[in-house]
């Protein structure tokens, strides 16, 4: 057992953290949020070709660092910091992860271009009547020859309106909600037949709906695993949101406790008060447990799929109750300077609370954590 | 960074685990398994055999009888000591006074003390609180005047636990009247058997009799007996809440805690199924079983700080809150559990007692192990004033 980083991971948390204070302030993310594009391209590139950083967790072979869950967990938590809107969990710790999964040409062909900054891919997997089942699926791939052709719809699919790339889940069979038949095809964003509806998201960032109708694909987008390989690339994406939650609510905490030494009232800071000191030190624990959650479920996303998912189950239920009691208190705390757009709390706030439900609820992560666990 | 054990770190889980087997005394299980008070014998029988073994105190430093494990080897050691059953040893010598004494005290008096706390000779108990002192401790008023070179000692102490038991007592005691509250108090190990000292029982909720009120009238503690430097106590007594409350995550116990809880669960009905399929039960031991899984792991952040040579600082407040919380959900879940039959109350078995108690086993002490447990969110500085500390030395406010 041994809880050290490396000096390599120590490295990319350095780099990354000072990279980020330059170019992520809080008025410089305002105006690329407020831009058409809804972001800064030119920040995707330097994180890919100044720092590297986005082959950090792929194979040396493919050009990257060689790492693999932790170095995206340290990632994304500096993500959190600056709550930035990057498309690094759709791009590297999804569509990479799934391309790690299945290896062979398609990821020699993909890897190399996610490394270089070209790459952005979009999660295409969320439905409109399937809440967080990831085998609720109507989007259908029908075999045509080689190839398949895609009809449905998907929502929510952030990052897309920049992404070269779909990652899409799709039924080749079986009924809805059936875990046989549900599988996973990276098509080209641009595939005739798309349709998409853009429009920004209450936390900073860009999404879409996405329609497929009658969109040929060939047989080789198809990455073999079926709901297996699904539910695994969506395990390490739950941990990977929710580290980046611990850097939201570290700064959640941070920015509340710097408030109340300033904030005076009945000629004292506020901060004196006992009954807010112990409210900040409740969310410190949560910050601190949330901390902890993420390296025990990091550790365990390689072991057998039944405890991988008690893990990850146990630790999102955890983050996501601690990123809720964080981000209200830090509002409550603020009061009504908290709850307009002036200050970066709010926005922080905003963050968290769209984290709390991403990739499942507190209450849906406990029923799985519950069918794994405590069986009759 | 990895959680898997080493082939060491294994081939050791595997030494500890036969250790137990084939060591822990049988008589002790017995009475574990009746569920009966345990006697200071019995703590006594289980201290012996660690002590021969050389693991009686794993934290502490070699040179002065410690095992030199590492904190995974300690970590692996208080798991299945916890996984079998084995009670643990009364804190007052081993986790408190010693730690002080090899800290802070003279040649002589780890020469005198040490070995006798290793070797379970000498019984401790703890001097701190008194009636107008529990969480505002540095306002306590036992005072110490030097006559000669003997402190002459009056006041009154309380929540003494197993005074009734102890040859040696270390005790908070004010040397300077003038001085800042802090900054007047030292520590003094006194014998319990001095004249001058009384001790009655306080008999708890649970009908135990574990802490006593402690008088001292004009007792004679020779100066030598004093730790560190007169005036300078609180230092030992900051030093030693630090460590207590790492002691107090009790995370090994409490996973056996939650397996108790879920196999009540399971032999409980509830309708025409288990208890354990009731959705709301369920769902407070999953709540339970995910908090300790964030506490272990918090608590292993903070070994891996140990080990990197941070010793335990304020965040081991942290490690009190978030344990003491979880021991009480334990016994409140135990307790909802059992149902009707929480409520008979069970004496324990007295001389030539041979009738069964009321209700299945695992029912007996449901009720008084909860009033009992009430006690973890006050003892050691209250949930309350570990939440001052953190703000003050981890927050700055």
């Amino acid at each position: 057992m041994d809880f050290t980083y490396t000096e390599t991971q120590d490295m990319i948390r350095d780099t990354l953290a000072r990279f980020l204070a330059d170019t992520y302030d809080f008025e410089k993310r305002k105006v690329m949020i407020a831009s058409s594009a809804g972001r800064d391209a030119g920040i995707w590139s330097a994180l890919a070709t100044e720092l590297g950083m986005l082959g950090a967790p792929f194979a040396e072979e493919h050009g990257g660092l060689g790492g693999g869950a932790l170095e995206n967990a340290l990632i994304m938590e500096e993500m959190g910091k600056v709550i930035a809107i990057e498309p690094y969990l759709q791009t590297v710790v999804i569509g990479g992860g799934a391309l790690k999964a299945v290896g062979g040409a398609v990821a020699d062909a993909v890897i190399p271009g996610i490394i270089g900054g070209e790459v952005v891919i979009g999660f295409a997997y969320a439905e409109p009547q399937g809440r967080y089942d990831l085998a609720n699926i109507r989007t259908s791939a029908k075999a045509d020859g080689a190839g398949y052709v895609l009809n449905g719809h998907k929502g929510v699919v952030y990052a897309a309106p920049w992404a070269t790339h779909l990652l899409v889940t799709a039924r080749t069979g079986g009924g809805n909600r059936e875990r046989a038949g549900v599988e996973l095809f990276l098509i080209d964003a641009n595939a005739k037949g798309i349709t998409r509806r853009d429009y920004p998201t209450v936390d900073g960032s860009q999404a879409s709906e996405i329609y497929f109708e009658n969109v040929a694909i060939p047989g080789e987008a198809l990455l073999p695993g079926g709901i297996d390989l699904i539910e695994k690339i969506v395990d390490e994406a739950t941990v990977a949101v929710c580290a980046e939650a611990t850097g939201v609510m570290e700064k959640l905490h941070q920015g509340t406790l710097d408030y109340s030494k300033q904030r005076t009232q009945f000629g004292q800071p506020i901060g004196r008060f006992q009954v807010l000191q112990h409210r900040m030190v409740d969310m410190f624990m949560e910050v601190e447990q949330a901390r902890s959650m993420v390296l025990m479920a990091t550790l365990k996303l390689d072991l057998p799929s039944a405890q991988r998912k008690a893990a990850v189950s146990a630790c999102k239920s955890k983050v996501s109750k601690g990123a809720n009691f964080v981000g209200q208190n830090a509002i409550q705390t603020h009061g009504g300077i908290g709850i307009t757009q002036e200050l970066a709390i709010g926005h922080y706030f905003k963050r968290a609370t769209i984290i709390e439900g991403h990739f499942g609820s507190a209450d849906y992560h406990l029923d799985r954590y519950e069918q794994l666990t405590l069986a009759e | 960074m990895q959680l898997e054990f080493s082939a060491e770190e294994l081939a050791f889980q595997q030494e500890v685990r036969t250790f137990i087997a084939e060591n822990y005394p049988q008589e002790l299980r017995g009475k574990q398994d009746e569920g009966d008070e345990l006697a200071k014998e019995d703590f006594l029988a289980w201290h012996k055999v660690l002590y021969n073994k050389g693991w009686v105190a794993p934290a502490w430093p070699v040179e002065y009888g410690g095992t030199g494990w590492t904190a995974t080897q300690r970590f692996i050691w208080s798991e299945e000591t916890a996984r079998a059953d084995c009670i643990r040893l009364m804190p007052f010598g081993l986790a408190m006074v010693g730690p002080v004494i090899y800290t802070f005290g003279t040649p002589e008096q780890k020469a005198k003390f040490l070995p006798r706390i290793l070797s379970g000779e000498d019984w401790w108990c703890q001097g701190y609180s008194e009636p107008g002192s529990g969480s505002d401790l540095a306002s306590l008023r036992t005072m110490a005047v030097q006559d000669g070179s003997d402190y002459v000692v009056n006041g009154q102490k309380t929540w003494t636990t197993m005074a009734q038991h102890a040859d040696w007592g270390f005790f908070l005691v004010r040397t300077d009247k003038e001085a800042k509250q802090q900054e007047g108090i030292s520590f003094l190990l006194v014998d319990m058997k001095s004249p001058g000292i009384t001790v009655r029982p306080i008999i708890t909720l649970g009908g135990e009799h574990e802490v006593n009120e402690v008088w001292l009238e004009d007792v004679r503690v020779p100066v030598e007996n004093r730790v560190y430097e007169e005036n300078k106590g609180w230092t030992c007594a900051k030093f030693l809440l630090a460590h207590e409350r790492t002691g107090i995550a009790g995370v090994a116990s409490s996973k056996r805690g939650v397996d108790k809880i879920k196999s009540i669960a399971r032999a409980e009905q509830d309708g025409d199924k288990p208890l354990i399929a009731n959705a709301f039960f369920k769902r407070k031991i999953a709540e339970l079983e995910i908090d300790l899984t964030a506490l272990e792991f918090t608590e292993l952040r903070s070994l891996a700080g140990a080990n990197a040579g941070k010793g335990p600082g304020p965040e081991s407040s942290l490690l009190k809150i978030k344990g003491s919380e979880i021991q009480q959900r334990l016994t409140e879940l135990a307790l909802e559990a059992v149902g009707h039959y929480g409520a008979p109350y069970f004496r324990g078995f007295g001389e030539g007692d041979n009738e069964h108690p009321i209700g299945p086993d695992y029912a007996h002490r449901a009720a008084p192990t909860y009033f009992n447990t009430r006690k973890t969110t006050i003892y050691g500085g209250s949930n309350e004033i570990q939440r001052n500390i953190i703000a003050k030395m981890v927050l700055g406010l």
